[in-house]
C-alpha cells in the first residue's frame, strides 16, 4: 500500500507526538534522579549521583523491591497453574454453569480495585478470621492475575483446536502425557505472555494492596506513595523509578524476542 | 490372524449431536486386512463413524468391536487403531523423527530404539533425510507421508484415514493413491478410508460403503457399486447416471420401476443410422463438452427427458457433434439397472444441469457431475457435525 506524502507526513507526526506523551516524562524522571534539587523543579539546577547512592543504600527501598517481586512472583506461579487449569477445564469439557464460571473468573479484572481490596479486607479478617500478612496480598493479587493467563491460555487452546491432543492420545498417550508433551509445549509462549502481564499487573498494584497488606508488608508502590512527598526522599524515589523502567524493560524485551523467534520456524 | 472374526464390527452405532442422528444405527463387518472406503457427501455421518470407530466420539448407542473385542467405552489411547488425520495434525514443536517415534515414545520404547524404527518408517514413505525437519519445512505431500509413517510405525490393527488426500492436487493425489494401496498391501493391515471422492473411493478399496444420512445406503465391491447401484442416491453420487422415473420408464423402456442407465453404455448416432442396440429413442443434441479422452454429449430425448451420454475419443468416434442437430441413441437392455431404493440425491448434491434447458420438471434427473470433478471440490471440514 502506497500513502501519499503529505498522509505519510501526518502519520509520522502523530505517531512521533504519541511516543513524545508517552516517553518524555519518564525522560524528566530519568533527569530527575541525577538532579540537584530536592523539589522535582524543571530544569534540574544541577546534577549529582548521590541519590543513586542513597537509594542502594535504603533499607526501606530495597526491603519494598524484595517484598513486591516475592508477592508477584508468587502471585504469578498460582495464576499459571489455576489459569491453565480453569482454561482447560473451560475450553476442552463440557459440564454444567461452564458459561458463568467462564464469566466468574474473568469479572475480577473489571471489578474496581477499591471493591476488591474492600471485599477482601472484609472476608479475610472478619469472615475467615485470618490475620493481614504477605499471604493475603498474594491471594488477592492473585484473583486478577488469573485473569491475565486464562485469557492468553484459553485463546490458545481455542486456536489449537483439538487435533493434536485427539493425535496424541490416537497415537497411545494418557491424559497427562498429552499435556506434557503436546499441549504444555504449544502453551508456553502464551504462559510467558500471561505470566508477564500477571507479573506486571501484581508488582505495580496499589489499591487492593493497601487494604490487604498487612501492618509489616511494604510493597514498591506502598513505599514510592510513602516517601514521594517527603522532601529528602523525593530524588530517591526517581531513582527507584528508573530502575523500575528499566527492570519493566528487560522480560519485555526477553517475550518480543521468544514470539519473534517462534514464528520462524513454523 | 482368526479365521472368521472381523477387524472392525459395528452393531446398531448410533450417534445424536441434540436432535440430528449424525449416524444411524450402523451395522457394519470390516475384515481383517481389508481395504474398505466410507463414501458419502458431507454430513453424510462416515467421518463420525470414524471418529467413533478411534474413540474421538462416544456413541448415543451401539458397540464397536475390534477384532472380537469389545471397544466401545474405551478410551482413543486404549483402542489399537491408529487415525491419520485430514490435516495431519502433525506436532509442529517436533522434528519429523519425533513426530514419527511419538507413538513408540509414549509406549516407552527407548530413545535408540524408537528412533532406529521411526527412521525406518521414514524410509518406507521415501522420506528418510527429512528427519530433522519441523514440520512446518515439509509440502503437503511430504506431511501426508510423515502422518502415515507416524501411524503405522506402532503397527496398528486398524488404520484409520480421514480424507487423507483432501488437501493435495490432482496429480498429487493420484500418487498418493498408488502409495497408500502398496503400503496396504506391505502392512497387511486393515485399512479403513474415508472419502467424498467416489473416484478414489472406487480405485482403492476391496468394498464401499455409501453412507447417506447417517445410514449405509449400500455396501459392495467398486464393481456392485458402480454396476449394481440400490438406489438413485447411490446411481447419482458414484459416476454420472441416467435415471429414469417410474413415468419415463414406462415410456422408454415399457416397465415401471426407478432405472439407471450409465452415459459409457448408451450409443449415439445421426437418426438415419442404424444403430445395432435393442433399444433406440431420439431427440435433439444440445450441449456438447469435450474433455479430452472422451466428449460427453447432452442429448434432449422427445420423450422429455435430458440424458448425458459419454463417448470415447478413439479411433472410431464418427458422430458430427453439431448441437441442435436430430439424434438417435440406443442401448442395451442389460446395462439398464432397476433401482431397488428411491432414496434420491439431496438438493444441494447435484440435479439437472443448469444451463436453462426447458426440460419438464420432475419426468427426468440427471446428475451433472463429471468423472474426476471432485478432485477439485472444496474439503470436508474434520468433523461433519457442529458439536
Amino acid at each position: 500500500m502506497r500513502l501519499s506524502r503529505p498522509a505519510r507526513a501526518i502519520l509520522a507526526g502523530i505517531t512521533a507526538l504519541i511516543l513524545l506523551v508517552i516517553y518524555l516524562p519518564l525522560m524528566v524522571v530519568l533527569v530527575n534522579s541525577f538532579s540537584t534539587s530536592t523539589s522535582l523543579t524543571w530544569p534540574p539546577p544541577g546534577l549529582t549521583l548521590e541519590w543513586w547512592g542513597k537509594a542502594f543504600r535504603s533499607e526501606g527501598a530495597l526491603d519494598a523491591v524484595v517484598t513486591s517481586v516475592q508477592i508477584a512472583l508468587i502471585a504469578t506461579i498460582v495464576s499459571l497453574v489455576l489459569g491453565t487449569l480453569i482454561s482447560l477445564a473451560l475450553q476442552r469439557f463440557e459440564f454444567f454453569g461452564r458459561d458463568a464460571v467462564s464469566l466468574l473468573v474473568i469479572l475480577p479484572i473489571a471489578l474496581p480495585g477499591i471493591i476488591t481490596g474492600i471485599a477482601l479486607n472484609n472476608a479475610f479478617r472478619t469472615i475467615l478470621g485470618l490475620q493481614l500478612s504477605i499471604a493475603t496480598v498474594i491471594v488477592a493479587h492473585a484473583t486478577f492475575c488469573i485473569v491475565t493467563v486464562f485469557n492468553n491460555v484459553i485463546a490458545r487452546l481455542r486456536r489449537l483446536g483439538t487435533n493434536f491432543e485427539d493425535a496424541s492420545a490416537d497415537l497411545g498417550a494418557g491424559l497427562w502425557t498429552t499435556f506434557r508433551l503436546v499441549t504444555f509445549p504449544q502453551l508456553r509462549s502464551a504462559l510467558l505472555a500471561g505470566g508477564l502481564l500477571a507479573f506486571a499487573l501484581s508488582f505495580d498494584e496499589i489499591i487492593v494492596t493497601t487494604f490487604t497488606a498487612g501492618a509489616g508488608v511494604k510493597t514498591l508502590p506502598l513505599w514510592i506513595l510513602d516517601n514521594l512527598f517527603r522532601p529528602n526522599q523525593a530524588p530517591v524515589v526517581n531513582v527507584i523509578a528508573v530502575v523500575l523502567v528499566l527492570v519493566s524493560i528487560v522480560p519485555i524485551y526477553i517475550a518480543q524476542r521468544l514470539a519473534g523467534a517462534e514464528k520462524v520456524p513454523r | 490372524m482368526t479365521a472368521d472374526q472381523p477387524a472392525i464390527r459395528l452393531t446398531g452405532l448410533t450417534k445424536s449431536f441434540g436432535a440430528v442422528n449424525a449416524v444411524d444405527g450402523v451395522d457394519l463387518d470390516i475384515a481383517e486386512g481389508e481395504f474398505f472406503s466410507m463414501l458419502g457427501p458431507s454430513g453424510s455421518g462416515k467421518t463420525t463413524v470414524l471418529r467413533l470407530i478411534a474413540g474421538f466420539e462416544q456413541p448415543t448407542s451401539g458397540t464397536v468391536s475390534l477384532l472380537g473385542q469389545d471397544v466401545t467405552n474405551r478410551a482413543p489411547f486404549d483402542r489399537d487403531v491408529n487415525t491419520v488425520f485430514q490435516d495431519y495434525a502433525l506436532f509442529p514443536h517436533m522434528s519429523v523423527l519425533d513426530n514419527v517415534a511419538y507413538g513408540l515414545r509414549v509406549r516407552g520404547v527407548s530413545k535408540r530404539e524408537r528412533h532406529a524404527q521411526a527412521q525406518q518408517a521414514l524410509e518406507t514413505v521415501r522420506l528418510g533425510g527429512f528427519g530433522n525437519r519441523k514440520p512446518g519445512q515439509l509440502s503437503g505431500g511430504q506431511r501426508q507421508r510423515v502422518a502415515l509413517a507416524r501411524a503405522t510405525v506402532v503397527r496398528p490393527k486398524v488404520l484409520l484415514l480421514d480424507e487423507p488426500l483432501g488437501a493435495l492436487d490432482l496429480k498429487l493425489r493420484e500418487q498418493m493413491q498408488v502409495e497408500l494401496k502398496e503400503l496396504q498391501r506391505e502392512l497387511g493391515i486393515t485399512f479403513i478410508f474415508v472419502t467424498h471422492d467416489q473416484e478414489e473411493a472406487l480405485t482403492l478399496s476391496d468394498r464401499i460403503a455409501v453412507f447417506n444420512e447417517g445410514r449405509i445406503e449400500q455396501l459392495g465391491t467398486p464393481a456392485e457399486i458402480y454396476d449394481r447401484p440400490v438406489s438413485p442416491f447411490v446411481a447419482a453420487f458414484v459416476g454420472t447416471s441416467n435415471i429414469f422415473t417410474d413415468a419415463l420408464s414406462r415410456v422408454l423402456l415399457g416397465r415401471g420401476g426407478i432405472h439407471t442407465l450409465r452415459p459409457e453404455k448408451i450409443s449415439i448416432g445421426r437418426t438415419d443410422a442404424a444403430l445395432a442396440t435393442e433399444r433406440t429413442a431420439a431427440g435433439t443434441l444440445a450441449e456438447v463438452i469435450y474433455v479430452g479422452s472422451s466428449t460427453r454429449l447432452i442429448v434432449d430425448l422427445d420423450a422429455g427427458i435430458r440424458i448425458v451420454v459419454l463417448e470415447q475419443n478413439d479411433a472410431h468416434r464418427v458422430s458430427e457433434d453439431e448441437r441442435g442437430s436430430r439424434v438417435s441413441i440406443g442401448w442395451g437392455d442389460r446395462d439398464v439397472v432397476a433401482l431397488e431404493k428411491s432414496t434420491a440425491v439431496a438438493a444441494e448434491a447435484g440435479s439437472a444441469p443448469a444451463d436453462g434447458q426447458p426440460g419438464v420438471p420432475g419426468t427426468g434427473h440427471i446428475n451433472g457431475q463429471v468423472i474426476g470433478q471432485s478432485a477439485t471440490e472444496p474439503t470436508e471440514p474434520a468433523t461433519e457435525t457442529a458439536r
